[in-house]
């Protein structure tokens, strides 16, 4: 099966609940099948099929419940104030891996879905583009927020540490 | 925020175009800033990477998955099924191609990382952390030190003994290496977690090859990744993977 483990780890982050992404995996699968026909051949099979999995989840319970919560204002998180401790510096041992982790969970979903498009499954732009379904320039403004955002939530996970 | 800050983000992310690349690659061998920020940047990218692969399915499921799919056209006209299910394979042929290219790359890597390992081992005068020849002294040693637990197997065979372990790294994730000696030759076990190895972690078919110096076998099992990998012949390697494979 192809991408099987890569959409499943998605599919968890999305819905936060492994049976929940069981189904979402399985749902995903199905109507890849039924709707190949859709496929153009030619374009790109996996952001195809991550579209199938983003668009299923969002019309999921916990897909429109996660996608309401995310406030107007959610998009423009602020330019952080240089310090001497970034988020970056401290990225080496397995406890960090986790406050990455737990910082990922904390973000709006269409953050924590292009950042993990972006940086886990190593999506180009364009292949982005085409899974979300929104132009090369909103994935660059949107990509470069998420970044921002998830230094915030890293930041002030720091200072409380 | 200065022509080449805004472009940093998309350097990282080798989204600019080849002559931009070529001015950035150039403006970053004067700009002790650009450059910093730029690390900082791809050490973040990295961060989110290997935090990112998180979950594994369960076994069950994928087989659960597997055989939905597979049931599916016996129930429906098969002949709808085949033309779409010939494109899907030849699409799934060349992600696979190009999976495999990667996946040999990779497994290079890995091999010349392990390489190096066992060849600091072999060159150390203090080759392990922990000098034991009991498996019940050496497996509790890694705990706490390194993020999971794996077995070690009895030695029946008298020509087989356990030197000890140490903490080895692999593509920054932690893992165990365990040193044994058999007859003169000496051998290393590498131990990591399938999942923190991501882009190095190897098919999960058993994987045997031989190399100009040294012999590797590598497996996968229970979401631990193993490398077995010394000088003597393949069939000792392979008594050695079927101890663990055994235990594991």
């Amino acid at each position: 099966m192809p991408l099987f483990d890569q959409l499943y780890n998605f599919a968890c982050w999305l819905t936060q609940d492994r049976t929940e992404a069981e189904d979402l995996v399985q749902e995903t699968y199905a109507k890849a099948l039924r709707g190949f026909s859709s496929f153009q051949s030619g374009t790109n099979f996996r952001a195809w099929i991550y579209r199938i999995l983003r668009n299923t989840f969002l019309t999921s319970r916990t897909g429109l419940k996660a996608s309401a919560m995310v406030s107007l204002d959610a998009e423009d998180a602020d330019e952080l104030p240089a310090g001497p401790e970034t988020p970056e510096t401290v990225f080496i041992s397995n406890s960090e891996q986790q406050m990455v982790q737990e910082a990922l969970e904390a973000l709006p979903v269409h953050f924590r879905e292009i950042l993990l498009l972006s940086e886990t499954e190593e999506m180009s732009y364009q292949e982005i583009s085409e899974t979300l379904s929104i132009p090369i320039g909103t994935v660059m403004s949107r990509l470069s927020r998420a970044r921002k955002a998830l230094r915030k939530t890293l930041q002030q996970k720091l200072v409380k540490v | 925020m200065d022509k080449w800050t805004g472009q940093i983000e998309a350097y990282v992310d080798g989204e600019l175009s080849a002559a931009e690349m070529r001015d950035m690659d150039a403006h970053l061998r004067t700009c002790p800033a650009c450059t910093a920020d730029a690390l900082k940047q791809v050490q973040f990218k990295r961060a989110i990477q290997s935090a990112g692969r998180r979950y594994t399915p369960r076994a069950d499921f994928r087989q659960k998955v597997r055989q939905s799919i597979s049931a599916r056209p016996r129930r429906s006209a098969v002949w709808i099924w085949l033309p779409a299910t010939a494109v899907l394979l030849l699409l799934v042929a060349g992600v696979v191609t190009s999976h495999i290219k990667d996946q040999r790359l990779a497994l290079q890597n890995t091999y010349s990382e392990l390489a190096d390992l066992h060849v600091t081992a072999l060159a150390s005068p203090n080759p392990v952390d922990v000098v034991s020849s009991d498996r019940h002294t050496v497996k509790p040693w890694f705990e706490g030190k390194i993020p999971f637990a794996f077995n070690l197997p009895e030695l029946q065979n008298p020509e087989i003994t356990l030197v000890g372990g140490r903490i080895a790294y692999l593509g920054q994730a932690p893992g165990a290496e365990l040193i044994y000696r058999i007859r003169k030759h000496q051998i290393s076990v590498f131990i990591f977690q399938e999942r923190a190895l991501g882009h190095l972690r190897q098919s999960d078919s058993a994987m045997q090859r031989q190399q100009e110096t040294f012999n590797f076998l590598s497996w996968s099992q229970n979401g631990l990744s193993y490398f077995v990998m010394g000088d003597m012949s393949g069939g000792d390697l392979s008594k050695m993977a079927d101890l663990f494979r055994n235990t594991g």
